[in-house]
C-alpha cells in the first residue's frame, strides 16, 4: 500500500512524519504547479471550487508517481467541503483510477467505520503505537508552523532580498530527502537559524497586514500565488488567521469532543455574525476585527470563486471596514487569475496602507505640538 | 392599526410561505408580500448585493428593498436547517447578516435562528419567537401555529396533485390532464426559487406548458420514494436540497420514467456544483435520460435560452418516435 494525500500548504511536512513513524510507505505528491492545476481542471466539474481542482491534480500526479491509496478527510456541512471525499472517488472513477480511498469523516455516532479506516491507514491495531505517532506529527506541524512564522517576521526585514527564500525553498526540497521525526526536526531547527541570522535592514518602515478567508486558499502558496513572499518584499509582514497546527486542532481533536479554542475569534464575530455558517465565515469576521483591534495597518480576504460562506463575509466587511477603521482588499482565486493584475492590486494597497500610516503619523505630531 | 409584517417574495418563499403568511395573519398581522421579480427588482437587487452573490440572493434583496418603506418588519429568518443533521446553504444560514450589512435604511428584521440539526426539541420555542414580534400571548401563538400548519399541508398536496406556485400563485401546470403516453414527459429540477420564478427562469415552465409538454416535478414523485433511494446514498447528504434531488436521480435511474430532465441551476451556485454533477451522473449515465442544464444569471439572454429548449425539446421528440425501431439491416 502507498498512500498519499492531497497538498495544503505546510500540511504535508506533519503527514510524512506521522506516516512513516507508523512505517507506511508514502507518496507525497510533487508542489502543486501549473500542471497539477491543469490536470485537476481537466477531470473535475466546472464549477466546483478551486480546492478540489487542486487536489484532483495532486492525485493523479501522485498516482502516476505509483501511489494506490488516497487518504481524504471529511466535515459534514454546510460547506461544500463535506462532499469532496464522495466527489472526488466519483471523479477518479470516471477518470479511469482504479484506486483505494481512505475517508477520514468525522464519525456522527459510527465510530466503528471511523476506527477501522485509521486502523486501515496506519496498519496497525496499537493504539498507543498510533498516538506516539501523532503526537510527533503534532510536534513537527507546530515546529512548521513556528518557521513559518519566522519567515512572516524576517522576509520584509531582510538586507539582501531573496535570502529567507532561499532557506526557506531549500527546507522544501530537503524534506523529501530525510525520513522520520528526527530528520525532519533538526532540518526544521538548522533552516530556523539560518533564517533567524538573515541579516536586517532597519531603515525601512514595516507594514503589517492581516490575511483573512478560507483556509486553503490562504495556506497554499501555489493558490495564492505566494501572497506572503509578494507582500514580504513589499516591506509588508503579514500574519494568516488560519494556520495548519490550528486547522489540525480544531478539526481533529477539538471539534469531534465540541470543544474549541476560537471563542475569542466568535466573540469578536458576535456582532456581525451570530452563528456559524460553515466554512471557515466567522473566523474570517472575528480575526478582521481582532486584527483591527491590534493595530493592523489593513487586511486582505482570499478565497476561491463561488465559496459560499466568504461571499457571506464579504459582504459584511465593508462594515467592518467602517466600524474599525481599516483598509480591506478582497482577492477572489480561479483557475484564470492572472498574476499582472493581482500584483498590481496589491502594489496598490500597499501604497494605500503606506500613506495612509503617513498621514496619521502626521496629525500624531501635530497634535503633540 | 396592525402590525405590517413584510415577505419578500425569494429564496424559501416558494417553500413556505403558506406557512407564514397564515402564521402572522392568524396572529392579526397585517401581511404585505413584496411584487413578483421584475427588472426594476433585480436592478435594485444587483445594485445592492457583492457581485459574488448569486442571482437568487440579489433578486431577494431587492424584494427587500421593495418591502422597506412599507412594513414594519421584514421576515428574513435565518435558516440554518429544517431536518435532523442536514443543512440548508451556508448563504441561508447567513442571510439575516447579508441583508443587513448590504442594504441601509432597513426596518428592523425578524431574523429568528431556525436550527433543528441537532433535534427538533426547540420547535416550540423558535415558533414562540417567531410570534413574540406581533403578540405575547402564547396561546394565540399556537392556535396561529396549527392553522398555518393545516394551511402549509394543503400547500405542499396541491404541489403534489401538479398545482405549481408560478410567482406564488397556484397554478394547475399541466391542465388537470392525466399523463398521456404520447406526449412528452419532462422533469424540471432545481431550486425552487430558480423554478417558480418566472422572471429569473425565463419564464421556463410556460414555455413548455406551451410546447405541450407535461411537466412533472421532484414533489409529485411523492417523499416516500425519494427518502427511500437517498438513503442508499455512500455518505448522508447534508443539504436537505441535495438529498431531494440525488433521491429523485436514483429513483430516475431506476424507473425511467420520464422522457427528458431539465435543471435549472444559477451561476456560481455552490450546491448545484456538487448536485448537478452527481444527478447528471445518475440519471444520464446510468438512467439514460437526456438531460438539459440551463445555467443563468443576471445577463443570461432569453433568445439563447429558448433555443436550447427547443433543441432539446426536438431531440426528445425523435428518439420517442425513431429510436425503438430496430433496423430492418443485418
Amino acid at each position: 500500500m502507498k498512500i498519499t494525500f492531497p497538498h495544503m500548504g505546510n500540511q504535508y511536512v506533519a503527514t510524512k512524519v506521522l506516516l512513516e513513524e507508523l512505517g507506511v510507505d508514502l507518496v507525497i505528491p510533487p508542489p502543486c504547479s501549473k500542471n497539477t492545476l491543469n490536470i485537476g481542471v481537466k477531470y473535475s466539474p466546472e464549477s466546483i471550487c478551486l480546492p478540489l481542482k487542486v487536489n484532483m491534480g495532486n492525485y493523479i500526479q501522485s498516482i502516476n508517481r505509483g501511489a494506490d491509496t488516497i487518504v481524504i478527510t471529511g466535515s459534514c456541512g454546510p460547506c461544500r467541503f463535506g462532499y469532496y471525499s464522495i466527489i472526488q472517488k466519483e471523479l477518479l472513477s470516471e477518470a479511469g483510477y482504479d484506486i483505494d480511498i481512505i475517508l477520514l469523516d468525522p464519525p456522527q455516532g459510527d465510530y466503528k467505520t471511523f476506527f477501522d479506516n485509521i486502523f486501515k491507514l496506519t496498519g496497525t491495531k496499537n493504539p498507543y503505537k498510533i498516538i506516539r505517532a501523532l503526537k510527533k506529527a503534532v510536534t513537527v506541524i507546530n515546529a512548521v508552523d513556528d518557521l513559518e512564522s519566522v519567515t512572516y517576521y524576517k522576509r520584509p526585514r531582510e538586507k539582501a532580498k531573496g535570502d529567507v527564500d532561499r532557506y526557506y525553498d531549500a527546507f522544501h526540497r530537503g524534506i523529501r530527502t530525510v525520513y522520520g521525526c528526527r530528520e525532519v526536526l533538526q532540518l526544521i531547527k538548522t533552516t530556523r537559524e539560518k533564517i533567524l541570522s538573515v541579516e536586517e535592514d532597519t531603515t525601512e518602515e514595516i507594514i503589517k497586514i492581516g490575511i483573512i478567508g478560507e483556509i486553503y486558499t490562504i495556506i497554499e502558496p501555489f493558490v495564492n500565488l505566494n501572497i506572503e513572499k509578494k507582500l514580504g518584499d513589499l516591506g509588508v509582514e503579514i500574519d494568516k488567521s488560519l494556520k495548519v497546527s490550528r486547522w489540525l486542532k480544531e478539526h481533529l481533536f477539538l471539534n469531534p469532543l465540541g470543544l474549541t479554542s476560537e471563542r475569542k475569534t466568535w466573540e469578536a464575530s458576535e456582532p456581525y455574525l451570530k452563528t456559524m455558517i460553515g466554512g471557515h465565515a466567522r473566523e474570517t469576521i472575528g480575526y478582521a476585527v481582532r486584527y483591527a483591534k491590534e493595530g493592523f495597518d489593513g487586511v486582505i480576504q482570499i478565497y476561491p470563486l463561488t465559496c459560499m460562506p466568504e461571499i457571506v463575509a464579504q459582504s459584511i466587511l465593508p462594515t467592518i471596514e467602517k466600524d474599525h477603521n481599516i483598509p480591506y482588499l478582497c482577492l477572489i482565486m480561479d483557475e484564470m487569475t492572472g498574476e499582472a493584475g493581482y500584483m498590481t492590486r496589491l502594489e496598490a494597497f500597499v501604497d494605500l496602507l503606506r500613506r495612509r500610516k503617513g498621514i496619521n503619523e502626521g496629525e500624531k505630531l501635530l497634535f503633540g505640538y | 392599526m396592525s402590525i405590517k409584517v413584510g415577505i419578500p417574495r425569494g429564496l424559501w418563499f416558494y417553500d413556505y410561505y403558506p406557512l407564514w403568511k397564515t402564521f402572522y395573519e392568524c396572529l392579526d398581522a397585517e401581511v404585505i408580500i413584496s411584487k413578483p421579480t421584475n427588472r426594476k427588482i433585480l436592478d435594485q437587487g444587483v445594485k445592492n448585493t457583492v457581485d459574488e452573490a448569486c442571482l437568487p440572493v440579489k433578486i431577494f434583496n431587492g424584494h427587500v428593498i421593495d418591502l422597506k418603506d412599507r412594513a414594519d418588519y421584514i421576515f428574513v429568518p435565518k435558516m440554518m436547517s429544517a431536518y435532523e443533521r442536514e443543512y440548508i446553504c451556508p448563504k441561508f444560514c447567513g442571510l439575516p447578516e447579508m441583508v443587513l450589512h448590504s442594504i441601509e435604511g432597513l426596518p428592523p428584521l425578524i431574523d429568528v435562528e431556525i436550527n433543528f440539526n441537532k433535534s427538533r426539541k426547540n420547535m416550540a420555542d423558535t415558533i414562540y419567537k417567531f410570534g413574540f414580534y406581533i403578540i405575547k400571548d402564547k396561546r394565540k401563538i399556537n392556535r396561529a401555529y396549527c392553522e398555518a400548519l393545516k394551511n402549509y399541508r394543503d400547500y405542499k398536496n396541491a404541489i403534489k396533485k401538479g398545482i405549481l406556485p408560478i410567482d406564488g400563485d397556484l397554478t394547475e401546470i399541466n391542465g388537470g390532464k392525466i399523463y398521456d403516453r404520447k406526449i412528452k414527459k419532462i422533469m424540471v429540477i432545481g431550486h425552487t426559487y430558480n423554478i417558480y420564478d418566472s422572471y429569473s427562469s425565463m419564464n421556463l415552465l410556460n414555455k413548455l406548458k406551451k410546447n405541450g409538454v407535461h411537466i412533472i416535478v421532484p414533489e409529485m414523485i411523492g417523499f416516500e420514494h425519494i427518502n427511500r433511494h437517498a438513503a442508499t446514498l455512500d455518505k448522508k447528504m447534508f443539504w436537505s436540497f441535495g438529498r431531494k434531488l440525488l433521491g429523485t436521480s436514483i429513483y430516475l435511474a431506476e424507473t425511467r420514467d420520464v422522457d427528458g430532465v431539465i435543471y435549472i441551476s444559477s451561476f456560481g451556485c455552490g450546491i448545484d456544483s456538487i448536485i448537478q454533477y452527481l444527478f447528471e451522473k445518475k440519471s444520464r449515465k446510468e438512467g439514460e435520460i437526456p438531460f438539459l442544464l440551463l445555467t443563468i444569471d443576471e445577463h443570461t439572454g432569453e433568445a439563447g435560452i429558448n433555443t436550447r429548449i427547443e433543441a432539446f425539446l426536438d431531440m426528445i421528440e425523435w428518439r420517442k418516435r425513431y429510436e425503438n425501431n430496430i433496423s430492418t439491416y443485418g
